[in-house]
């Protein structure tokens, strides 16, 4: 296995077939090499990511009976009457409003914890793992956990509201309540790991701004509003982004806050049932419309696509013109 | 140059990882294809009571080992594994428990189980109630897809000491006497609401209408939601309506306590001593008896239910044809179906029989239940059972049902009034059956 860093293959000073053998082989090597090694992702990628996606579209164009054996052809059909269901458009805004409720305090948090985490603390090192801590647990147990806390009438978090003298919140179903309890559960595993990541790219922050800054009178919020939210913009736009990603797939949450005869609906009234609850719902138990669910998660990944790209203009738009892009583009 | 040897242990180590995933993609054969011993996979949910009887079966079949899954597990989480298994043409036990809401689906599609008919189950008719027999039959009558194991005869179970708390009679002939009809059991709600033990009446009301539904229909048409035309009929027969208003009446005096059944809080509330009844198919006995525990062992007994008789639930064993070993895993669903081996399920776990020899044997007509207070099950599921009218299941008989259920929650939660709910259900259920 040579490593070489020049393209050129190695100087051959003799003839001879055995030498010529090697000289090509070793130029082999130097031409598909860098392939091999890149192509363990792209066989993977192409196995787990290409493929499942361009079937998933060819299963959305057929009316395909999870069990039946005939996929009789319909084109677009499913994605015209899925235009039309008013429960995907509920499913729609109960993900974005989870999304919402659940990423904005999140982002705010992570931030004003990563500031916090970059002073001059004792036992530092102890502080940021700990923040981590809640990201290591296993999405069911948190889930169900947090089911339990919101539940009805057993429900720790109602029984708190009633300790002080405030009437119990129908956590399940009711809409905007759910959101919130789902979303509670969201921020408490990802504050942490947002935090973390903002805190390595306020590190990476030279010192001397703030100094001059000082010296020109400049107090630390100040500071932080003119220095470090413009400079951790695209770490920003990367949580943002990542963020965007988890909150419209979300699943596991939700679908493990509700429990008994079909928690896919997430609720009676499907309060907070997610885009990609109600696609499994269509997709698998009770309907097992596999097309009609496969159409579901197209129009997720287009949702998603859509909403990644508001939130990168928005974002380009908020720090300011193009020189401070610049400066954050370091 | 340390970072060489590095580079290449990754480079290797990559290498081994990537022939690692393409022989584990091509390998997972199936292990006993010989003459060694054979393992059968049997996939079920609730409790099917089987334990035992796998060890009797073992011990006759030295060549045999078998494994069970999903016991506890909700029928809701174990239909869709199933189907997606079938789908998949892998993953399925070589035996799979079908429950009788699904088995039109699994009907509508035969090729994915073995017909039993071309192994010599014709014979074994004789062993299964008439109706019982048919239901594993596909519409034409050539394809038998499963035979039964258990009817679901239904009773009240109810909590003896919270009874003597708001009052009322607690032995269990003199509770039947409270209720001949649905009437009068809302009135003996409404008795033991107002004595304010700080429990409710009954747990869901979900689970009540689900009862009066199927008792309604059996005793009328014969049919629920589809008419055996496979005609959705939700707002038509007569039968879902009178179950509906039953049920108004019900959350309206304030009985259910509204813990959605399945549910964790349904759980706790068992544990919790928080409802006095429940609609209680023969094999609810052994689900109450998980969820309560043994602390309430005693406290529970077992009276009528109000109306005449009914049918809720009972399933069927079904071997795959993608199963490597179909001629054993057919002999074992006959052994488990067999007279015999329904005997062994009830006195386990309590599902009743559907095979009338098992029903009229004196293991089923003089079988006592301990943790119901010694309550006779066997006279009280049994007698009724031979008598017993089918309810037909319409093609998407689940997704209906779960749609008319949920506008009964929304009802009983306070989100929607009764007219509302009854929109709901008709609109979303037409919806379902559409899909």
């Amino acid at each position: 296995m040579t490593v070489q860093l020049d393209a050129r293959p190695p100087v051959v000073p003799t003839t001879g077939g055995h030498r010529r053998f090697s000289g090509r082989l070793s130029r082999l090597d130097t031409r598909l090499s860098p392939y091999l090694y890149i192509a363990p992702f792209f066989v993977l990628f192409a196995v787990f990511g290409v493929y499942p996606l361009v079937y998933t579209f060819w299963v959305s164009l057929h009316d395909w009976d999870l069990l039946g054996t005939d996929h009789p052809f319909v084109g677009a059909e499913n994605y015209t009457r899925l235009l039309a269901d008013v429960d995907f458009w509920h499913a729609v805004v109960n993900t974005l409003g989870i999304f919402v409720i659940s990423t904005v305090p999140q982002l705010l948090a992570a931030l004003w914890l990563a500031n916090l985490l970059n002073r001059g603390l004792r036992a530092r090192t102890g502080w940021r793992m700990a923040v981590l801590v809640p990201n290591v647990t296993s999405t069911a147990a948190v889930a169900i956990v947090f089911g339990v806390l919101f539940g009805r009438e057993f429900g720790m978090v109602n029984w708190l509201l009633d300790l002080v003298g405030l009437d119990a919140v129908q956590w399940k179903s009711d809409r905007v309540a759910s959101w919130v309890a789902i979303s509670a559960m969201v921020d408490w595993r990802w504050t942490g790991y947002n935090a973390l990541i903002l805190l390595a790219a306020m590190q990476a922050i030279p010192r001397d701004l703030y100094e001059s800054a000082a010296i020109d009178g400049a107090n630390r919020v100040r500071q932080f509003w003119s220095i470090t939210v413009p400079l951790l913009k695209p770490t920003i736009i990367f949580c943002v982004i990542i963020a965007t990603i988890g909150g419209l797939q979300l699943f596991t949450e939700p679908r493990l806050f509700h429990s008994g005869t079909n928690p896919i609906r997430g609720g009676p009234l499907r309060e907070s049932q997610t885009v990609t609850m109600y696609m499994f719902e269509n997709a698998f138990a009770p309907h097992y419309n596999f097309g009609y669910g496969s159409a579901v998660a197209w129009l997720l990944f287009a949702l998603i696509a859509i909403v990644a790209a508001v939130n990168v203009l928005v974002l380009r738009r908020l720090g300011g013109g193009p020189d401070a892009r610049k400066g954050a583009a370091r | 140059m340390a970072v060489f040897p590095r580079r290449r242990l990754a480079a290797v180590a990559l290498a081994a990882a990537t022939a690692l995933l393409v022989t584990a993609g091509c390998g997972g054969g199936d292990e006993a294809d010989g003459d060694g011993p054979v393992t059968l996979t049997v996939d079920v949910f609730g409790q099917f009571g089987y334990e035992q009887l796998y060890q009797e079966y073992m011990a006759a079949h030295p060549d045999v080992k078998i494994v069970e899954r999903g016991t506890g597990t909700n029928l809701d989480e174990y239909s869709p594994k199933l189907t997606q298994w079938l789908a998949a043409g892998r993953g399925a036990g070589d035996v799979v428990a079908i429950e009788e809401g699904l088995m039109v689906e699994y009907k509508a599609n035969p090729g994915n189980f073995v017909n039993l008919l071309d192994h010599g189950a014709a014979d074994l008719k004789g062993n299964f109630l008439e109706w019982k027999w048919n239901a594993g039959l596909t519409a034409d009558g050539k394809q038998l897809i499963g035979l039964g194991t258990d009817v679901g005869g239904i009773a009240i179970c109810y909590r003896k000491d919270l009874f003597a708390k708001a009052g009322l009679p607690t032995e269990r002939d003199a509770v039947s006497q409270l209720w001949p009809t649905w009437q009068d059991y809302i009135a003996t709600g409404e008795r033991f609401v107002a004595a304010k033990t700080g429990a409710s009446f009954l747990d869901a009301a979900t689970n009540t209408f689900n009862t009066i539904l199927l008792q309604t229909a059996g005793n009328t048409s014969g049919y629920s939601y589809y008419d055996t035309s496979g005609n959705l009929v939700v707002d038509s027969n007569p039968a879902v309506r009178q179950a509906w208003d039953t049920t108004m009446d019900i959350i309206d005096s304030g009985l259910s306590g509204k813990y959605g059944s399945w549910s964790e809080e349904w759980v706790s509330a068992f544990k919790q001593s928080k409802f006095a009844t429940i609609a209680c198919p023969a094999w609810m006995t052994g689900v109450i008896e998980g969820n309560a525990g043994p602390a309430a062992k005693g406290k529970w007994d077992i009276a009528k239910v109000p109306g005449n008789g009914g049918n809720w639930g009972g399933s069927h064993l079904a071997v795959p044809k993608q199963s490597k070993h179909q001629a054993e895993a057919i002999e074992l669903a006959k052994f488990l179906t067999s007279a015999k081996g329904q005997i062994g399920a009830f006195k386990a776990k309590g599902p009743l029989p559907s095979s009338p020899q098992a029903l009229d044997d004196v293991a089923i007509t003089g079988a006592t239940n301990a943790y119901f207070s010694g309550a006779p099950v066997g006279a009280i599921f049994g007698t009724g059972a031979k008598s017993l009218k089918p309810v037909y299941m319409g093609p998407k008989n689940q997704a209906v049902r779960t749609e008319v259920e949920n506008a009964v929650r929304t009802v009983e939660l306070g989100q929607r009034n009764p007219e509302q709910g009854w929109t709901d259900a008709v609109t979303n259920a037409k919806k379902a059956a559409a899909k």
